[in-house]
C-alpha cells in the first residue's frame, strides 16, 4: 500500500519526472541514431523504416514492438507533464506573493527555462507527429519515408521551427540530465563534475544529431 | 552615506502591505545593515512615527533570526553571510535599496519585515530528534564516529534555520533546510535507527506546511549563510525514496 502513498510527496512526483525523463532520453538517443540512416541513401533509410515495424519478429508480430514503444513513451510523457503541472501549481501556491525586486544569484538559464522549454517541446512533438506520422503538413507517401523527409525539410520555415525546438530540447536536457540524478539521490560531490559533464554531452550530441538531417536537406546535401 | 530606502511596511498579518520610501543621511560605511536600520528607526521614533520592525537577535551571524531580501537577494549581495553580517561598505553613497521580508505562503508576514517561521519548528518536531531513553548519560566516545561522517554531520548542522533558502527559491521550497536537518542526524551512527522514518515524517510535514517542490536550480545554496550544499538534498531524496520502498514512516 505504501506505493499508493508515494505520489503525495513532492519528492516522489519529482522522482516520477526523473524516471519518465530517463525513458525519453533513451528514446531520443535511439531516434536520433536511427535518423542518421538517411545519410546512407533512400533504399537504406526506407529499409530501416520498415525494420522498425518488423523488429522483434517472430516473438512479436508486425509493428508490435513499435506500438509497445509508442505506448511507453506516451504514458511517460503524460506522467512527466502531469507531475510538472502539479509541482508548478504547488510552487505557485507556495510563493503566492512575488518580490518587487528579485535577482538570480547562481541558477543557470537552462534551469529556469525548464517549464517554458517543456511547453515548446510539447508543441513541437504535436507538430512533429502531424508532420511525419500523420502526414498532414507536407505531401506525404507512407511507403516512402525518405522522400517525405526531403519534401518536409525543403521549407525553411519548418526547418527553423525544428531547430528552435532542438535548441529548447538542448536546454531542457542540459538541466534535466543532471537534475535527474540529483532528484533520484544519485548525485554527490564526488559525481557532480561527471554528471554535469554527462549533461553537457547529452545536451549537445542529441540535438546536434537531430539537426544534421533538416540542415542537410535544406542545404542540398540530401535530395 | 546617503541612501534611498524602499521598505515593505505592513501593520499586521491581516493588513495589506505596501512599500514606503525613506531618505536616510549620515550612514557610516562601517555600520552593519541592521545598525543602518536602527539609525532609521531612531529618526522615525524622534518624528513620532512607527519604527520599522525587523527580526534580529545575536547580530553575530549564528542565531538565524535576522533575514531580509535586500535588492532582490536574500541576506543581501554578499555570499555566505546573514543580514546582520552585511556592512554598509558593500553599498555606495546615493544607492537605492529595496528591503522586503521573506516571501512564502508558509512564512506569513507578521509585521513589516518580520515573518512567522514556526513552519520550520514543526518540520523539526516531526522527526528532527533521536529517541533516547532517560537514564545516565553514556560515556563519551562509546560510539565510534568516523571523521568523514562527523564532518558531514557538522556541515549539515551548521544550518541556523534562517529561511533564506525558502526566500530565494522561486518555488518557495524548504528542501535545503529539511535536508540539512535530516542529514545532520542521518550522517551519524546515533541517527541510523530512525533514519528512514525521520525522512518520511519530516518530508510529509514539509509538504503539509505548504512549501513548494525543488527544481534543482541552486538559488538556495547560493544565498545560504552557512553554505549548506545541494548534496544534502540528493541525500534526502535518496533516503525518502528508499524509505518509501521499505514502507517506513508509520510511527
Amino acid at each position: 500500500m505504501q506505493v499508493a502513498v508515494l505520489p503525495r510527496s513532492s519528492i516522489a512526483k519529482k522522482a516520477l519526472m526523473a524516471v519518465t525523463g530517463a525513458v525519453w532520453i533513451g528514446y531520443l538517443i535511439l531516434h536520433m541514431w536511427g535518423n542518421l540512416h538517411i545519410f546512407q541513401g533512400q533504399a537504406e533509410f526506407n529499409h530501416y523504416a520498415e525494420f522498425l515495424r518488423e523488429v522483434g519478429e517472430p516473438v512479436f508480430s508486425y509493428a508490435q514492438v513499435l506500438w509497445i514503444i509508442r505506448i511507453v513513451i506516451t504514458v511517460s510523457l503524460a506522467a512527466h507533464i502531469w507531475a510538472a503541472y502539479d509541482l508548478y501549481m504547488q510552487a505557485r501556491r507556495a510563493r503566492s506573493t512575488s518580490y518587487a525586486v528579485k535577482r538570480v544569484v547562481q541558477a543557470n538559464y537552462a534551469s529556469r527555462f525548464m517549464r517554458i522549454g517543456g511547453v515548446v517541446i510539447i508543441l513541437f512533438v504535436i507538430f512533429h507527429l502531424a508532420h511525419y506520422t500523420w502526414g498532414w503538413v507536407t505531401p506525404f507517401d507512407r511507403s516512402d519515408p525518405y522522400t517525405n523527409v526531403i519534401i518536409g525539410f525543403s521549407n525553411p520555415a519548418i526547418v527553423f521551427f525544428y531547430l528552435l525546438a532542438l535548441a529548447a530540447l538542448g536546454l531542457h536536457l542540459f538541466h534535466g540530465v543532471w537534475s535527474m540524478f540529483q532528484t533520484l539521490g544519485l548525485n554527490s560531490q564526488r559525481f557532480d563534475g561527471f554528471l554535469r559533464g554527462l549533461a553537457v554531452f547529452v545536451a549537445l550530441v542529441v540535438p546536434i544529431g537531430f539537426a544534421t538531417v533538416p540542415l542537410a536537406v535544406l542545404f542540398g546535401v540530401l535530395n | 552615506m546617503r541612501l534611498k530606502l524602499r521598505i515593505w511596511r505592513q501593520k499586521n498579518a491581516q493588513a495589506e502591505g505596501r512599500f514606503v520610501d525613506y531618505n536616510l543621511d549620515g550612514v557610516s560605511e562601517d555600520s552593519s545593515f541592521l545598525e543602518m536600520l536602527d539609525l532609521l528607526n531612531e529618526q522615525l521614533i524622534d518624528r513620532n512615527e512607527e519604527p520599522v520592525h525587523f527580526d534580529h537577535d545575536c547580530r553575530e551571524g549564528i542565531c538565524g533570526m535576522c533575514g531580509l531580501v535586500i535588492n532582490g537577494i536574500a541576506h543581501g549581495p554578499k555570499a555566505a553571510i546573514t543580514t546582520c553580517q552585511l556592512h554598509m561598505r558593500e553599498f555606495k553613497d546615493g544607492d537605492s535599496i529595496t528591503i522586503e521580508p521573506w516571501r512564502a505562503k508558509a512564512f506569513p508576514v507578521l509585521k513589516d519585515l518580520i515573518v512567522d517561521r514556526t513552519a520550520f519548528d514543526r518540520i523539526v518536531q516531526a522527526g528532527g530528534y533521536i529517541s533516547v531513553n532517560t537514564g545516565q548519560a553514556p560515556d563519551a566516545n562509546v560510539i565510534p564516529v568516523p571523521k568523514s561522517q562527523a564532518d558531514q554531520s557538522m556541515d549539515a548542522a551548521a544550518c541556523i534555520g534562517c529561511g533564506a533558502c525558502v526566500a530565494a527559491c522561486p518555488n518557495g521550497s524548504a528542501m535545503l533546510f529539511t535536508s540539512a536537518k535530516l542529514a545532520h542526524l542521518n550522517s551519524l551512527p546515533q541517527g541510523q535507527a530512525e533514519r528512514f522514518d525521520r525522512a518520511v515524517l519530516m518530508v510529509n510535514q514539509m509538504d503539509a506546511e505548504g512549501f513548494g517542490g525543488c527544481t534543482n536550480i541552486g538559488e538556495c545554496e547560493a544565498v545560504c549563510p552557512k553554505e549548506i550544499s545541494l548534496d544534502f538534498i540528493a541525500m534526502m531524496n535518496r533516503d525518502l525514496l528508499r524509505a518509501n520502498l521499505m514502507g517506513k514512516g508509520k510511527r
